[in-house]
């Protein structure tokens, strides 16, 4: 078979109708996990198959799609899945946040803030927040079903008997607009209040079968306690080479000795801000063009 | 230096040539064409179909190669390309019971009506490496015999003229398709089925060996197993009427299970059944194992909590490419999550330098 044999963004029509009613369904009930019959993509399972799904029944010709993993644009999935759809969908791709109307992302909100008309697309390995409290299906649906969320406060509050905070520190559950519990995917728990949003932000887990939504502008409440609030954290540096302080960071080990350099996750949001003339401790000029 | 995730697209590419390289392997050595993977890896063929849910040794032979030689690659590979193929009709179910079999053996009956058929089978040959096929391939002609006309009922049959085992009620509802439709708990038992048939067979395997060995047992003997073709027949709606569109050939596995009876029921025996495309013997084995342990609460029996008891933790965690794509997508880079527990650890390690600190003083 040719590239060519295959539908634009690689899903059959009737697949990606299937797709959009689940999507349609989420975003009517926000965080509410939808079930949806998810193909077997031609990429493993945990690797994105949801994201994928949900951006192949999203786009049309005249997109222009950005894919980040860990907020990078030149990881190597994220160029792998960027490929995927320059292949079967010819749209037009790009690294700029603000350029991109659908981003697909695994791990990261993107820094600079999403504008109405943007479609952010997660990639979820498990969309279910009590999975780790209780492993049936069959249970945690009733619990969502009776808005049974006492397992995770005693969880939280576990936490912090035993270690004096909530030691969640990514996948950060959160109340979406009073009523459901979700899972924000493994985003660093910095990125949830960035979870309202005016763009449309659409969850696709595609080894569990599941997909969910959070409209534009929202409410997402960060589980927490009145005397233990919520608290978006990030290591206690600027960045090396654009020297934000505010923007979620990566630590790399750049020596033999353990020496350390601190960089924005968001390769995008760093390279603007270079590129603007910001300067971290490390970025020479010449380490700026090596990066550039 | 700052290098770790640039020049990732360029990385991809010359991965996949060095891939292309190695699945060559040495070029002095002939390749492997499709047509010698399907004639004479055909048992890997068979699974990777039956896995793969899709019928076409031509195609598994392609996967195979393509993969080198990793079955559950060639099964993605083919389960990938099974999600392009459109859905024109359904056929109707296949008729088993008019299978022109290869073999077909009964533990529970020394003989029955058209006779125990041992077929091409790895029962009873010693475990001895042939080291003449190592030298030429070289191999006189089998005898052959005259077909078996007489007809093959199924064993089952005969016990349950008697009574003596429960009886499967025909049903004319079309079952579930987990491959249109999201897995839903609990799921009845054609759904179980249709997943266990696609389910890894070592997975499958594993849980069968489970229930002998007491965590959920359920007292197996195989009733009957046959192998061999299958016409498939469907109604083409232009034609109006029933026309045969190709052959299969299925392993399927009938076990005869005690069963002591309950309030309601006479002490009767039971079935597990299996189904599986190709020569497939093994996993068809195992299936119906698994099956007949899964039936505990239309059975009326304890659950005993054993693991193969239990559907959504085997039906969820069957399917070898799920698993093997969930296993492995902890490759992935994760750095953004570790570095957030990174500083959790630290702070909280912090917070326990200064208690410690405090109640030294």
């Amino acid at each position: 078979m040719t590239e060519t044999a295959y539908n634009f963004a690689y899903l059959d029509e009737q697949t990606k109708r299937m797709i959009r009613r689940a999507i349609l369904k989420g975003v009517a009930i926000p965080g509410y996990q939808v079930p949806f019959a998810s193909r077997e993509m031609p990429m493993p399972y945990g690797w994105g198959t949801g994201g994928v799904q949900v951006t192949a029944a999203c786009l049309t010709p005249a997109d222009t799609l950005k894919v980040i993993d860990q907020g990078a644009d030149d990881t190597t999935n994220a160029v792998s899945i960027r490929k995927f759809f320059q292949r079967t969908a010819q749209v037009a791709v790009t690294e700029h946040t603000a350029e991109a109307s659908v981003i697909q992302t695994r791990h990261r909100i993107p820094e600079a803030p999403l504008t109405e008309g943007q479609i952010l697309v997660y990639q979820v390995p498990i969309p279910e927040p009590l999975r780790f409290l209780e492993p049936r299906e069959t249970e945690t649906r009733k619990m969502h079903a009776l808005e049974e969320y006492g397992l995770m406060h005693v969880k939280l509050y576990e936490d912090i008997a035993h270690n004096g905070e909530i030691s969640t520190a990514y996948a950060y559950p959160v109340k979406v607009e009073g009523r459901y519990v979700m899972d924000p995917s493994p985003i660093p728990k910095f990125d949830n209040p960035r979870l309202e949003s005016a763009a449309i932000q659409l969850f696709g887990a595609g080894r569990e079968q599941r997909i969910y939504a959070i409209p534009p502008y929202t409410q997402v409440v960060s589980l927490d306690f009145e005397d233990y609030p919520f608290e978006a954290s990030k290591a206690d540096h600027p960045c090396d080479l654009c020297g934000c302080g505010t923007s979620y960071l990566d630590e790399v080990i750049v020596d033999d000795d353990g020496g350390r350099m601190f960089v924005c996750s968001d390769t995008d949001f760093c390279a603007t801000r270079r590129a603007e003339g910001h300067r971290g401790r490390l970025a020479g000029e010449d380490l700026a063009e090596e990066l550039a | 230096m700052y290098v770790a995730v640039k020049g990732g697209e360029r990385a991809i590419d010359a991965a996949h040539e060095w891939l292309a390289e190695e699945r060559r392997g040495d070029r002095a050595v002939a390749e492997l064409g499709l047509d010698q993977i399907r004639e004479q890896m055909s048992l890997a063929v068979n699974r990777v179909m039956a896995e793969g849910s899709l019928y076409d040794p031509d195609l598994a032979a392609l996967a195979i190669k393509q993969a080198r030689g990793d079955l559950i690659e060639a099964i993605f590979l083919i389960r990938a390309y099974r999600t392009t193929l459109p859905r024109i009709g359904h056929s109707h179910p296949v008729d088993t019971g008019a299978m022109r079999c290869d073999r077909r053996i009964s533990a529970t009956f020394k003989d029955a009506p058209g006779g125990q058929v041992l077929g091409p089978t790895f029962d009873y040959t010693h475990r001895l490496l042939d080291f003449k096929l190592a030298a030429d391939g070289a191999l006189p002609e089998a005898p052959v015999g005259a077909p078996a006309e007489a007809p093959m009922p199924r064993i089952t049959e005969f016990l349950n003229r008697d009574g003596l085992i429960q009886d499967e009620l025909a049903g004319d509802e079309t079952p579930p398709d987990m491959t249109r439709q999201p897995m839903e708990y609990p799921a009845n038992r054609a759904l179980r089925l249709q997943a266990l048939t696609r389910g890894d067979e070592g997975f499958v395997l594993g849980m069968a060996y489970s229930t002998q060995r007491g965590y959920g047992r359920n007292h197996p003997f195989v009733g009957e197993l046959r192998i061999g073709a299958v016409e498939v027949e469907m109604e083409v709606p232009e034609l109006g009427f029933d026309i045969c569109i190709g052959e299969l050939v299925l392993t399927e596995c009938e076990t005869v299970n005690q069963f002591a009876g309950s309030k309601t029921e006479p002490p009767q025996f039971t079935r597990g059944y299996g189904l599986v495309f190709g020569q497939t013997e093994r996993k068809a084995i195992s299936m119906a194992l698994v099956d007949r342990a899964l039936r505990w609460q239309e059975l009326g029996e304890d659950n005993l909590g054993a693991p193969a008891q239990d559907e959504e933790f085997v039906l969820a965690h069957a399917d070898n490419i799920q698993a093997s794509g969930f296993l492995e997508h902890i490759k992935l880079p994760h750095y953004v999550d570790f570095q957030s527990e990174l500083e959790l650890v630290r702070r909280m390690r912090a917070a326990a330098g200064d208690e410690m600190r405090e109640a030294a003083e």
